[in-house]
C-alpha cells in the first residue's frame, strides 16, 4: 500500500506545484474559445488595425495567420493589400512587422514597444485580457494614461474611443498601501462595457492563437495518438500475457 | 537467411552477442513496476537524439537569431512544433525516469556489492545528463535561459583565486554571450551526447556482467540448475522484451498526454519567462532553474552565514558517532582531525558562505558515489530492512521534495529555514547511513525470490 502511495506521489510530483505569478492585481478570466473562427478573425482585425501600428509580431507570417483563421489568399490581399515587398508587389508571406520604426517609437514613447508574438505565453491570456481593460486617466504620466495591471506603462489607451475614459479609485489603508477599488466612468465610449469586453476577448483569443498556432491542432491530434497507443497497448499486453504463461 | 547469418557470424560475433545480452541473459523473474525505468531512460535518450537532430537542422546558435529560430520551428517548419515539444517534454521526462530509476536502485540496494561500479557509472550518467540539460536550456535564448546560465556559471566565481578566471573561461566572455551560446550548442549537440552514449553502453556492459538485482535483493546466480541457468532467472528476450513493450506504451501515453495537452506543464517544463527573448538589461523577477535542478539549487541558496554553525554541529555529530563506532585509535584521530578541519573552515570565515553553498551543492551529488560503502546493512532490499532505515528513507524523500519545491520559491524568511532543515536531512541520510543501517533490525532474507 505504501509502495503504491509513493508511486502515485512521485508520478504526480510534476503537477502538484504550479508556479504562480503576476503583478498582484486581480485578473479576470479571459475564457477564450479558439474553435470560434469569427472570434479569431475579429481579434486579427483589431490586432492588425490597432496593435500592429506600434507592436510587431515578427515571428508570424500573414499568410499563415490567414490560413489558420479561415481567410483565403484573395481575402488577405483584399484586407491587407498594404503588405508589399521592396518592389511594391503584394507579398502574403511577409512577417508581421510594426508600421512604426524603432527610432520613431523611441521618440514617441521613450521605448520600443515589445514584440507581441509570444506575449500570451509569457504573460498569460488572463493578464492580457485584464490589462487591455484596465487603462485609466492619469495626468501624472507622460501619455496621460495609466494601467492598474501594469503601473506606469508607457503605452497609452489606444482603444479609448471604444471603452471611453475611466478614473481609477484607490483606497489607502492604515499601513499607507494603496488598494485599487474600481473604475468610475468619466466619459462613455462608443461601445457598451459588454461589447468592449467581447472585443478584448476576441483580441485575447487571437493573441493566444498567435503565441502558439499549434494550439489549433494539437489537442485533436493528441486524442488520436492516445487512442492509437491504447489500441496498440491492448495487443502488447495480450502478447506479454501469452509469453509469460509458462513463468511461475 | 541462415547463410547470411553464418557469413556474418564468421566475421562478427552476432549470435554470441545477441545471446549474451538478450536471449541467454537471465534476469530475475520477479521484476516489478520499478524495473521499467531503465528501459524507459533508453527510450527517452533515443527520442532526445532523434528529435535533437531534426531541431539542429533548423535552429541557429546565434544570439541575434536563436530565439526567432525556435519560433520559426514552432510555426514555419512542418511538424516543427511537435518535434520541439517532444524534445522539451522529453528533457523533463528524462529526469523523471532517471530519478525513479535511481530511487529503485536505492530501495532495493542495487548499489551494493557486486554492483558498485554499475552504480558509479550510473551516477556519472546522471551528472552528465545534468550538464546536457543545463547547456540545452541556454539554446532557446529566452530570458530565463540567459539568466539561469548567468547565475550558474557565476558560481565558479565563488572559487577562491582561480574562480573569476575560470568563469570567464567557461563563458568565453565576461558575461553570457554569443561565444557562450556557440560553445554550449557544441557541447549540447555533440560532446555530451557522445559521452552519454558511451556511458550508457558501459552501464549496460557492467549490468550484464554482474546480473540484475531484484526487489528481494538476493543474488539469483547463487541458485543455478543443472544447465547453469539461475532457477529464478528468465531470458531477457523474449520475456522482458515483450513486457517492456507494454511499459513503453504506457509511458508513451503519459508522454503524449503531456506533450499534446500541457507541454508547458503550467510553467514547470517550459517556463513562462522564457517566452521573452534574452535581455541583458532585464533580470526576471525570480530566477528559477527548471524543476529537476531545484533541490540542488535549494541547497545552494540555503547555505547562508547563519547556517554554518548548524552545519558544524552536524559535522561534530557525525564525527562523534564515527569515533564511538571504532576501537582503532588511529581511525579515531583521523575522524576527529577531519571534524576539526571542517569546523575551522566553516566557522573561521576562510571561505564565504557562498563558497560553502557551492561545495555543498557539489557534495550533494558526489555523496552518491559513496553509497555502496556507506550502507552497512546485511540486507539489500527495503523489504527486509527494519523501521530505522524506512524512517530515514521517508525523511530523505520528504526533504528532497521539500528542497525541490523551495527551489522554485523566493529564498526568504521561513523558506530559507525550511531549506536549511531539508539540507541537513538530505546529508544526514547519507552520512549517518553507516550507523543506522548497522543498528537497524533486519528480517531474514529468503533463499529464492518471492513474487
Amino acid at each position: 500500500m505504501k509502495k503504491v502511495l509513493i508511486t502515485i506521489m512521485l508520478a504526480l510530483a510534476p503537477v502538484m506545484t504550479f508556479a504562480a505569478g503576476g503583478s498582484g492585481a486581480k485578473l479576470d478570466h479571459a475564457k477564450v474559445d479558439l474553435s470560434d473562427q469569427a472570434s479569431l478573425q475579429n481579434g486579427a482585425k483589431i490586432f492588425v488595425n490597432y496593435c500592429l501600428s506600434c507592436h510587431s509580431a515578427s515571428y508570424m507570417r500573414y499568410n499563415r495567420m490567414a490560413r489558420d483563421i479561415g481567410l483565403t489568399e484573395a481575402q488577405l490581399a483584399e484586407y491587407m493589400g498594404f503588405i508589399t515587398d521592396d518592389k511594391g508587389k503584394f507579398k502574403s508571406g511577409a512577417l508581421m512587422k510594426a508600421t512604426i520604426s524603432d527610432d520613431a517609437a523611441k521618440a514617441a514613447f521613450n521605448t520600443v514597444p515589445p514584440d507581441l508574438t509570444v506575449t500570451s505565453r509569457s504573460r498569460g491570456a488572463d493578464w492580457f485580457y485584464t490589462y487591455m481593460r484596465s487603462f485609466y486617466r492619469d495626468e501624472k504620466t507622460p501619455s496621460g494614461w495609466n494601467n492598474v495591471v501594469f503601473p506606469n506603462v508607457a503605452m497609452p489607451h489606444v482603444l479609448w474611443s471604444w471603452q471611453g475614459t475611466n478614473r481609477a479609485v484607490f483606497k489607502t489603508d492604515d499601513k499607507g498601501i494603496k488598494h485599487f477599488e474600481g473604475f468610475e466612468v468619466i466619459t462613455p465610449g462608443s461601445m457598451t462595457e459588454k461589447e468592449f469586453d467581447n472585443s478584448m476577448r476576441d483580441l485575447t483569443a487571437f493573441m493566444v492563437y498567435m503565441g502558439e498556432p499549434a494550439r489549433l491542432v494539437r489537442f485533436q491530434l493528441g486524442i488520436y495518438v492516445l487512442i492509437f497507443l491504447a489500441f496498440f497497448g491492448v495487443f502488447a499486453y495480450l502478447l506479454k500475457k501469452n509469453y509469460w504463461k509458462d513463468v511461475h | 537467411m541462415q547463410k547470411l547469418i553464418n557469413w556474418i557470424d564468421e566475421r562478427f560475433p552476432l549470435i554470441e552477442t545477441f545471446e549474451y545480452h538478450m536471449s541467454k541473459y537471465y534476469a530475475p523473474k520477479n521484476f516489478n513496476f520499478w524495473y521499467y525505468f531503465g528501459v524507459l531512460s533508453i527510450v527517452v535518450l533515443v527520442i532526445q537524439i532523434v528529435t535533437g537532430i531534426f531541431l539542429t537542422m533548423h535552429y541557429k546558435p546565434d544570439t541575434g537569431l536563436a530565439f526567432a529560430s525556435v519560433e520559426y520551428i514552432m510555426r514555419d517548419v512542418e511538424w516543427g512544433w511537435l518535434i520541439r515539444y517532444m524534445h522539451s517534454t522529453g528533457a523533463s521526462l528524462f529526469f523523471v525516469v532517471v530519478y525513479l530509476h535511481m530511487y529503485r536502485g536505492v530501495i532495493y540496494g542495487s548499489y551494493r556489492k557486486p554492483r558498485e561500479l554499475l552504480w558509479i557509472i550510473g551516477v556519472i550518467i546522471f551528472i552528465a545528463l545534468m550538464a546536457e540539460a543545463f547547456m540545452g536550456y541556454l539554446l532557446p535564448w529566452g530570458n530565463m535561459s540567459y539568466w539561469g546560465a548567468q547565475v550558474i556559471i557565476s558560481l565558479f566565481d565563488a572559487i577562491p583565486l582561480v574562480g573569476p578566471v575560470l568563469a570567464e573561461w567557461v563563458r568565453g566572455d565576461f558575461v553570457v554571450s554569443d561565444a557562450t551560446l556557440n560553445r554550449f550548442f557544441a557541447f549540447h549537440v555533440i560532446a555530451l551526447p557522445l559521452v552519454l552514449i558511451v556511458l550508457v553502453f558501459l552501464h549496460i556492459v557492467a549490468l550484464h556482467a554482474v546480473g540484475s538485482n531484484n526487489p528481494d535483493g538476493i543474488e539469483i546466480k547463487k541458485n543455478k540448475d543443472a544447465n547453469g541457468i539461475p532457477k529464478d532467472g528468465i531470458a531477457f528476450h523474449p520475456y522482458y522484451t515483450v513486457k517492456d513493450i507494454v511499459g513503453v506504451i504506457v509511458f508513451l501515453m503519459v508522454f503524449s498526454a503531456i506533450m499534446f495537452f500541457a507541454p508547458e506543464m503550467g510553467g514547470l517544463f517550459l517556463e513562462h519567462d522564457n517566452f521573452n527573448p534574452a535581455n541583458i538589461l532585464q533580470t526576471p523577477p525570480e530566477i528559477v532553474p527548471l524543476w529537476y535542478f531545484t533541490p540542488y539549487y535549494s541547497i545552494l541558496r540555503a547555505t547562508t552565514a547563519s547556517f554554518l554553525p548548524i552545519l558544524t554541529g552536524a559535522v561534530f555529530l557525525v564525527a562523534l558517532l564515527a569515533i564511538l563506532d571504532t576501537r582503532n585509535t588511529m581511525k579515531r584521530m583521523v575522524y576527529a582531525g577531519i571534524a576539526v578541519v571542517l569546523a575551522f573552515g566553516l566557522l573561521s570565515g576562510v571561505l564565504e558562505a557562498k563558497v560553502w553553498g557551492v561545495i555543498l551543492m557539489g557534495a550533494s551529488l558526489v555523496v552518491l558515489f559513496f553509497m555502496s560503502w556507506l550502507d552497512k546493512s546485511p540486507v539489500k532490499s527495503i523489504r527486509y530492512r527494519g523501521w530505522i532505515y524506512k524512517l530515514a528513507l521517508t525523511l530523505f524523500i520528504i526533504s528532497f521534495f521539500l528542497l525541490g519545491y523551495l527551489g522554485m520559491k523566493p529564498a526568504s524568511g521561513l523558506n530559507v529555514i525550511l531549506a536549511q532543515g531539508g539540507t541537513v536531512v538530505y546529508f544526514l541520510f547519507f552520512f549517518l547511513m553507516p550507523f543506522y543501517t548497522k543498528w537497524d533490525k533486519t528480517k531474514p532474507v529468503p533463499e529464492r525470490v518471492t513474487s
